[in-house]
Order: structure tokens, then C-alpha cells, then sequence
């Protein structure tokens, strides 16, 4: 195949980007999406020119890490696929592919196709936990958990916090990756007992990142490679209500 | 140092093996809080181990430095396990048990692991459940409510708790939490985006590091009273490998440099079904799980015409009439089949390759197929719905239904990879590199020979001997992160509550960094040609070809002139583009393939003096006369500790010796 592709460059976080158009010949079809890109970028480096700087680790769909918006959509054309397991025989000869990094204020560029998504992490940190320290455990099978409301607890912990939600986002919400972890945890009788003044300090964190709101638009689940749903944004929403008439304190 | 005898001390505690561990820790020394909080502790990595334990040494009360290489402590390669985490709960009734889990363990490692070390872990897992549930992980559920399990990798027992396929994530997020509450509370300082590039030692003591900052470049210096590596595994040696792409082996390295010893690096693991290496770009292998191996046949075929026009593109599986085909794991094994152990299975596929029968392009793959599965299934299902005599095509249509209940997951995954659909077409597969028993010598603190450095998870070498059980790498890195390390640190560090904060302006932290940064400056002077990657890919070549699924001595000794001038020609030929201090991708890549040639040769030296086979190591030199591994216990019972003492010299060998008082050493059959 014989490509051409837009991409974005940006030197460092306070340099103005551009994109820059590259033509790529002889890319197979068995090519990942990444694996095209680093075929292109030991190209550039022959020609002593500086290799476009994007992220990824596992290359295997779960680490989180990579990210892009090709042609306009996170994570590329393929639903359900982050961008290490999308394959070049998505694409067809002769196309153009247009590549930028994730668009969000709370995702401030890095550097070409990198940026910065500790803002994810900061919103765990306000509280996507157990308070339970290592030794306080008591046997596993002590509570028994329906295998229902279990399997709907893992539906929500299967999000892999790549961001992708927020770059669907004309709000650049994080509503689902919020709800994601405030579902895991509010579902499971564990999770219960500090759920109120989890929810109040997730949300709040995530407004302080400058997330934007949620208006229902539920880009972020077509976009999200796990399939995360929307119906996690309701019950966090109901959480949050009934934790807000219910407690005076978010901390 | 240089010791006469060589031998090394495991410090292992005496007393009965069921109360060795009990009895120690309710001895050990002790930090009191108030000295805690005085003490500073670096933790390199949030894998399963290094998050599990930054995260309990901060409930403790240490001052806790952790630090990664990633944008977030959430993305490390634990995150990308399958199957399952193995415990002795007992909780089917079927007869598992401390002791049980402690002897399969160090069968299934061809009794090449220490006894006292095995049995803490199989001591200690049960913990780990119960840990794990108490944070939220989502483990499989019976109807009952209660936690489901399986049987896994061969064993007699069901004992793998399990999330779907994707225990190893769901671990690692609670790990994570916990990391992060600890992050919120204060109690750990977390640098992201930091790498290891060098160990400081001050009076012989770990007493630092230095991170290079990945988004400027500045070298930074880092002080701490103790320092531990939970850095994983080296498996990225063979370039292609199911690891991450930026899982590499520098933090230990430099560590090996400043005097750790490596243990046992030619230990390592081999899975035998992974998607096969497409073409000379391909970054990555790809695990498909060993559960597939339940209900899939692995063959070729018999005919090496046939296997010719597969590979031409000429004919498909679909065209070999069933007497034409191979089933060379049930011909070879009739007891056990195509469920014969990780290392048994990988070498089969390796001969059938050798011999000329492989079916993808390279040569280098096998069939796995599902058919017989398939029509099982759905003559079985057929007659559950009363259907009497139904048509081929139901009994295909139904038979599929119930292998995508089953496997689902993994067969979307395979043909979203492959491109090929694995219910009409066998899936082909082949051997890969997945994980490394090898690592740094630790000693029953999994303190390593530098004081006041320790080592837990992959990156040691203490549990896993010369093969490990499926479902036993989650459970030895939470078991070290949250119950273990937390423990014995306090042996060393209860000598050093008197020693004040480290002075990161001491010469020698500044020594440290002068030497990362000659490292940096000599890579960017060379202004070769060759890109680092092009090194790490024939280094890769190599290794795979004569330290992989089968060794020669003299392969051996080729391989390590081939690594020594592959070394020469890195050091001479590299070409580096940008600058030192910036995000440079390609700068973290040359520092990492530069240790990554160094370990291949300590590799490969320890491969040529283990003249035996057992495990992971086949040496074809020892072995019985139908094939199997030939262990030789008089001659090789040790851990083998390499000391390093310069890329241009013999590395020095150390012993450890193993003494087995509670169980017989028995050698593996599986005719």
C-alpha cells in the first residue's frame, strides 16, 4: 500500500503545531497502525530528521497507553479496538490518513501525537479507591456478591483510562471515565461504605482538571475500545444527587 | 570482591519449612513509627510488585519515592495477564494445600528454586485473595455468590482465581488504587515519566538513584536509605516477545554493574501459543491464552509438499485430507496430549518447524485447530435441543456457538490480528518468548548482595526455578509487594534508623550522574549509521536462535563472539537523532539496547555452564534418548550469581547451592 499522512507536529508544549504530510510507500496490510508508524520513523531517521514522538506500550490493547485520533475518531475507524490493535488492512491504497493527538484542555500536548493525561490519574487519587491497607482483609469468601452485580462491577472496571472518551467529547467531558470507576466501586458491598464521599470528591477533582460537562451527546461510548457504557454516567449521576443531599462534607 | 569458595548464603531461617516464615517475621527486627517517618525508601516501578509494595510501605509509614517510566503507575505489563492468580485456599475441597501448592511449584520449576522461598509464597497467597477482594478486584463469581476458580496449567487442583481474561489488569488497578490513595495521602511521592539510569551506592550501601527526567532530559539525582527494584522482566532480549515494548532490563543492569548479581539468566520461558511473527517490521508477539490448548489440536502437515504449498499460499489447511496431518503432540505424548507443559509443547513445534513442516511464510508455525472441538460441541448441543439426525451445517453452526461462549474473547482477538477467522480456518501459532525465571540474586530478605538494595516480582529470580506454572507470576508480585518485602526490609533498615536524609549533593550522587551522562554523551558521539532498533532486532536474532527452545555449547559459544561484536559494531555504528535533554524516544531506546547486549552475554555464558537440561534450558547435549530433558541434580542443584565485572571480561560465577529436605526429586513424564 502507498499512503500519505497528514500529521501533527509539535516541538514542545509551549510551541505552536503544525501538520506535516509524509508519503509512506510499500506498508503491508498485516502492518499494525503503530507498527506503520515506526516504519516511518526509522525512515525519518535516515534522513537525520527528528521521529515523530507518539505513545504506546503493550501494543496489545489493554496498557492504555496509545491513543490518536485518526481521521477524526480516537483510536482510529475500528470500533471496539485501540489504536496498537488496528491493522493497516482497515485502510486503503492510496489513502490519506490524517493524525493528531488527542484534542482537550485537560490534555495538554506534549509533544507531536504525546499528551499529558495525569489529570485521570489526580481524579483516582481524589478517590477511586478502597480505604483497606494491606493485612486488613478479612477472608475472601466472607461476603458473598451476586454474580450479576459482580459481573456488571468488572463491566465497568475494564476501563483501561486512555482518555479516549474525553477526545470524543465535543466537552471534553471525563463523565465516563469518572462514572467508570465510581460504578466499579458503588456496585461492590466493599465499595459501599465510603461511596458518597467518593463520588462528591472524584467529580469535584474532575472539574477542577477543567473537564467539561456531559449534554448526553454518548460519543465517548462509541468511541471507547472497551465498550464501556453511558448507563455508568446515570449512576454516578444518581450518586452524586443522593450524596450531595446527604452529606455536608467531601472530604 | 572476590570470594574463594564462591558460595553464596541464602539466609535462609532454620526450623520446620511449614513454620520457618511464621516464626521469622514474628522475630524480625522492627522500625518503630516514629523512626519510620525519618526513613526515605525508592521504589522502581508500579508493576504488581513495585505498586503493591510502595502502596504498604506507605500505609507503614515510610517515605516512599516511587517512580515509572510511564505517563501513569497504572500501565505496567502486569496489567496484560490473562489467566489467572493461583492460591491455596482450598476452597473446591479437592484436596489443595499449602503443601500442595508449595511441591507444584517446585516441580513444575524442575527443582531449580529455593525450598523455604517456595513454600513462603504458597504460605502467603491466600492473603492475597482476600487483599485483592477487600479492594474491589471483581473476581469470577459462582451463582452462590461465592469466588469461582479453575484448573490451570495442568495441575490436579482448581486453584486460579480469575476476572474474565483480565486478572492481570484487574490486580494491577487495585494495586494501583491503593498506590494512588497513598499518593493522596502523602505518604508516597510519585514520578512519573522518570526512568532509572544508574544505582548510587554510598559505603557500599544502596543509597539512590538517578532518573532521567523523559520529558527534559535532566539527569536527576534521588536519595533514599533503601532502595527496591520491581523492574520486571528481561524477556525484550529476544527483541520479539509478548512483553511491552518498553519492558527492558536497564534499572537491573545497572544495578548488575554496581556489583548485584545476576541469577540464573538463562531461565526463561517460552510459550507455545502466541500469533506468528508476520514480517521482518513486526514490533510484537501476541499471546493467545493456554486455556485454547483445552479444546484446540496442534498439528502440521505429514507431508512436506503439502506444508511447502501452505506456505506458497497454494493450498489451505482446509485442503490436507485429515490422514495427511501430524498431530504431533498426541503422537509424541499420548498422555497427556496437546495439554503437555508451556516448555514440552514449544520445543515439539520448534522440531516440526526444523523438519520442514511449518505453515506460514517464515516456516515458522503450527496449526492449532478447533474443528474436532467444533463438531463435539455441536453434535453434544444438537442433542441437549432433541435434534435427531441435523444437518452437518447445524451441527457446525451450534458447535461454534459454544466455542464463542468459551473462547470468544480470544478468537475476535486472533482475527483481528491475523486477519483470518479462527472458526473456519486453524489458527496458527508459534512459540514466544513470555516470561523470565531469571533475574537479580536475592536472599530470603529478597535483599540482593548490595545492602540495602532489594529485588521482588520478575525482577528477582527467588521462586520461579527453571520454569514457571501458569498463574504463579500475579501471585509471586503481590505476594513479595504487599506481604513479604514490607516485612523484611525492616531487617536492614532497623540498623539505619540513626542515618539522616540523604544528601543528594553528596560526590556520590554526583559521581552517578557524571557516569549517566558519559553514557549519554559517548551514544551521541558515535554519529553512525544504524538506528538502535536495527541493534536490538539482530540481538533478538541471535539470542532467539541460540539461547532459545533448544542449546548447543557450540551455538553457544558462536552466540556470545556474535553478541561481542554485535556490541562492537552498536558502539562504532549507532545513529542518534535530537538531543540529551528532551523527550528522545530513541535515546531511551539506545540506553536500554546497550544493557539489553550486555545481559545476552552473561545469558548465554550461563546457558554454557549449565550443562544439563532442565525447564526452560534445553541443552541438546543432555538429553534421554527419546527426547526428553536430561537433569543432572549431582552436578547443577545451584543457583547459578553472575558476577559482572566489565563488558570486555569473563563475567565471575558464584554458587548457591540448593538443598531439597522436603521433597524428592523426581524427574517430569508426560509420555
Amino acid at each position: 500500500m502507498k499512503l500519505t499522512l497528514k500529521i501533527w507536529r509539535q516541538p514542545s508544549q509551549n510551541v505552536k503545531g503544525k501538520f506535516e504530510t509524509y508519503s509512506l510507500d510499500n506498508v503491508s496490510e498485516h502492518m499494525s497502525f503503530l507498527e506503520m508508524l515506526d516504519v516511518l520513523n526509522e525512515k525519518l531517521s535516515f534522513e537525520q530528521k527528528v521521529p515523530i514522538a507518539f505513545e504506546h506500550d503493550c501494543r496489545e490493547g489493554i496498557c492504555g497507553t496509545c491513543s490518536l485520533v485518526i481521521n477524526g475518531q480516537p483510536h482510529g475507524p475500528l470500533q471496539g479496538t485501540t489504536t496498537c490493535q488496528l491493522h493497516m488492512r482497515n485502510f486503503k491504497d492510496g489513502e490519506t490518513i490524517v493524525i493528531e493527538p488527542y484534542r482537550a484542555s485537560a490534555f495538554p500536548v506534549l509533544k507531536d501525537l504525546s499528551v499529558d493525561r495525569g489529570a485521570l490519574d489526580r481524579i483516582i487519587q481524589a478517590g477511586g479507591f478502597i480505604s483497606v491497607s494491606t493485612g486488613q482483609a478479612q477472608d475472601a469468601n466472607a461476603i458473598p456478591i451476586e454474580k450479576d452485580v459482580a459481573s456488571h462491577a468488572f463491566d465497568a472496571a475494564t476501563c483501561i483510562g486512555c482518555g479516549a472518551c474525553v477526545a470524543a467529547c465535543p466537552n471534553s467531558s471525563a463523565m465516563l471515565f469518572t462514572s467508570a470507576k465510581v460504578a466499579h466501586l458503588a456496585l461492590l458491598p466493599q465499595g459501599k461504605v465510603e461511596a458518597q464521599k467518593r463520588v462528591l470528591n472524584m467529580v469535584r477533582q474532575m472539574d477542577l482538571e477543567n473537564f467539561g460537562n456531559c449534554s448526553n451527546i454518548t460519543a465517548c461510548e462509541a468511541e471507547c475500545p472497551k465498550g464501556i457504557s453511558v448507563s455508568n454516567i446515570a449512576l454516578m449521576n444518581r450518586e452524586f444527587l443522593s450524596a450531595s443531599f446527604s452529606s455536608n462534607d467531601a472530604n | 570482591m572476590h570470594m574463594d569458595n564462591l558460595n553464596l548464603n541464602g539466609n535462609v531461617p532454620s526450623g520446620d519449612l511449614a513454620d520457618k516464615w511464621t516464626t521469622y517475621r514474628s522475630t524480625l527486627p522492627l522500625v518503630a513509627p516514629n523512626n519510620k517517618l525519618k526513613i526515605e525508601i525508592i521504589v522502581v516501578g508500579t508493576g504488581l510488585a513495585g505498586a503493591s509494595a510502595a502502596a504498604t510501605l506507605g500505609e507503614l509509614g515510610y517515605l516512599v519515592k516511587c517512580y515509572t517510566f510511564h505517563d501513569s503507575p497504572r500501565r505496567a505489563h502486569s496489567i496484560a495477564a490473562q489467566g489467572g492468580i493461583n492460591a491455596a485456599k482450598n476452597y473446591r475441597n479437592d484436596g489443595d494445600s499449602v503443601f500442595r501448592l508449595f511441591y507444584d511449584t517446585i516441580k513444575g520449576g524442575d527443582y531449580r528454586s529455593r525450598e523455604a522461598n517456595v513454600y513462603r509464597l504458597a504460605e502467603v497467597s491466600t492473603s492475597i485473595i482476600d487483599q485483592a477482594v477487600a479492594q474491589g478486584v471483581p473476581f469470577a463469581r459462582e451463582y452462590g455468590g461465592l469466588l469461582d476458580n479453575r484448573s490451570f496449567g495442568g495441575v490436579q487442583v482448581s486453584r486460579t482465581f480469575y476476572a474474565r481474561g483480565q486478572t492481570g489488569q484487574q490486580l494491577l488497578l487495585g494495586a494501583y488504587q491503593s498506590l494512588s490513595r497513598q499518593i493522596a495521602l502523602g505518604n508516597v511521592k510519585m514520578f512519573t515519566r522518570h526512568e532509572m539510569i544508574e544505582l548510587v551506592l554510598k559505603d557500599g550501601k544502596a543509597r539512590g538513584i538517578i532518573a532521567r527526567n523523559l520529558l527534559t532530559g535532566e539527569l536527576e539525582k534521588h536519595g533514599a536509605h533503601a532502595v527496591v527494584l520491581a523492574t520486571g522482566g528481561y524477556g525484550n532480549v529476544f527483541y520479539l516477545s509478548t512483553n511491552a515494548m518498553n519492558c527492558n532490563v536497564t534499572a537491573a543492569m545497572r544495578a548488575v554493574a554496581k556489583g548485584a548479581f545476576m541469577a540464573n539468566p538463562c531461565f526463561t520461558q517460552i510459550h507455545p501459543t502466541c500469533i506468528p511473527q508476520m514480517g521482518e517490521y513486526q514490533s510484537k508477539l501476541t499471546l493467545m491464552s493456554e486455556s485454547l490448548r483445552n479444546d484446540g489440536r496442534v498439528w502440521v502437515p505429514a507431508k512436506k509438499e503439502d506444508a511447502k504449498a501452505i506456505r506458497d499460499g497454494v493450498k489451505t489447511a482446509l485442503d490436507i485430507p485429515e490422514a495427511d496431518r501430524d498431530y504431533f503432540l498426541e503422537r509424541r505424548y499420548p498422555a497427556f496430549g496437546n495439554l503437555v507443559p508451556r516448555d514440552v509443547a514449544s520445543r515439539a513445534a520448534k522440531t516440526a518447524c526444523d523438519e520442514g513442516n511449518g505453515i506460514v511464510p517464515t516456516g515458522l508455525g503450527v496449526f492449532l485447530d478447533f474443528s474436532a472441538a467444533i463438531e463435539r460441541y455441536g453434535k453434544s448441543k444438537a442433542n441437549i435441543l432433541g435434534l435427531s439426525n441435523p444437518a452437518h451445517a447445524k451441527v457446525i453452526e451450534l458447535g461454534e456457538k459454544v466455542i464463542e461462549e468459551k473462547y470468544g474473547n480470544l478468537f475476535e482477538m486472533y482475527e483481528k490480528i491475523s486477519g483470518e477467522n479462527p472458526y473456519k480456518f486453524p489458527m496458527k501459532i508459534y512459540p514466544a518468548v513470555h516470561y523470565t525465571m531469571g533475574g537479580l540474586w536475592v536472599d530470603y530478605n529478597l535483599m540482593t548482595n548490595v545492602p540495602g538494595l532489594f529485588s521482588i516480582g520478575e525482577s528477582n529470580f527467588s521462586d520461579h526455578g527453571a520454569n514457571r506454572l501458569g498463574a504463579s507470576a500475579l501471585m509471586q508480585g503481590l505476594a513479595d509487594g504487599y506481604f513479604v518485602l514490607p516485612y523484611t526490609i525492616g531487617t536492614f533498615l532497623s540498623e539505619d534508623i540513626s542515618t539522616p536524609k540523604l544528601d543528594v549533593h553528596a560526590p556520590e550522587f554526583t559521581a552517578a550522574a557524571d557516569l549517566a551522562k558519559q553514557r549519554i554523551d559517548k551514544l551521541f558521539a558515535i554519529k553512525g549509521k544504524q538506528s538502535a532498533e536495527s541493534f536490538h532486532r539482530r540481538l533478538g536474532k541471535i539470542i532467539w536462535e541460540y539461547c532459545g527452545m533448544s542449546r548447543t555449547a557450540e551455538g553457544l559459544t558462536s552466540a556470545r563472539q556474535q553478541v561481542r561484536a554485535l556490541r562492537d559494531e552498536f558502539y562504532a555504528d549507532l545513529y542518534l537523532p535530537g538531543v540529551a535533554n528532551d523527550l528522545n524516544p530513541e535515546l531511551e531506546k539506545a540506553l536500554r539496547v546497550a544493557d539489553f547486549i550486555d545481559l545476552g552475554e552473561i545469558m548465554v555464558v550461563d546457558a554454557l555452564d549449565r550443562n544439563e537440561s532442565c525447564g526452560g534450558h534445553f541443552r541438546e547435549e543432555y538429553q534421554t534418548p527419546d527426547g526428553e530433558a536430561l537433569r543432572r541434580d549431582d552436578e547443577y542443584a545451584y543457583v547459578s550469581a553472575w558476577e559482572f565485572k566489565g563488558a570486555d571480561q569473563d563475567p565471575i560465577l558464584h554458587k548457591e547451592m540448593l538443598h531439597f529436605d522436603n521433597v524428592e526429586l523426581k524427574t517430569r513424564s508426560y509420555k
